[in-house]
């Protein structure tokens, strides 16, 4: 099953009856914002208890398409990565 | 620079105008229940920024790399996050160096 924002929006709804549905919309939207926004001026963004995102760079190089067997350059480029904190991979990982 | 929950707070007391009790109880809430999402066994989709999804790993075998000693990593479940188009294209107008 696949949770997504606006379901999650609702259920922060039920758990914070007296704010209100702007609010809560809003400040989801500020927090992921604030997320890319540290991401994409280069700085990492530590969650304690969640995890890290950090950006990683790779530099650009020539590639094959593995099934024509044709070369291809890649750009330099930045990607998102994310480290759970031990506490996530403990409970993700419970099988109990 | 680190982005911590403290900034956060700061943005949602700044731009949402709740106090900064309200903020960081409510920031800790939605990171915990992306958490109680995932250990439930369910994905999460944000679109525009990303999805964190679950992959099932197989046991295999390993190695202790202090001690050469040989291991079998056991199977194991492993949250992995995919950045949506939208982050990924902000992304490349990044030209500096990640710490």
């Amino acid at each position: 099953m696949v949770l997504n924002r606006s379901e999650l929006i609702s259920k922060l709804s039920s758990k914070f009856k007296s704010f209100t549905a702007s609010d809560i919309d809003y400040s989801v939207k500020k927090i992921l914002e604030h997320i890319s926004k540290s991401l994409y001026s280069g700085d990492r963004v530590e969650v304690r208890g969640f995890g890290t995102f950090s950006l990683h760079n790779h530099n650009s190089r020539t590639a094959r398409n593995p099934k024509t067997g044709e070369l291809v350059a890649l750009e330099k480029r930045n990607s998102v990565h994310f480290k759970p904190s031990k506490e996530l991979k403990s409970r993700v990982n419970n099988k109990n | 620079m680190t982005i911590t929950k403290n900034s956060l707070v700061e943005v949602i007391h700044d731009e949402v105008g709740l106090n900064k009790r309200e903020a960081k109880e409510f920031i800790e809430e939605f990171f915990e229940m992306i958490k109680g999402t995932l250990e439930e066994g369910n994905d999460i989709k944000f679109s525009g920024f990303g999805n964190f999804t679950l992959r099932e790993k197989v046991a295999r075998p390993g190695r202790n790399p202090k001690t050469g000693e040989n291991v079998t990593i056991s199977e194991r479940r492993v949250v992995t996050f995919k950045s949506g188009l939208k982050l990924k294209n902000k992304l490349e107008a990044y030209d500096g160096k990640s710490e």
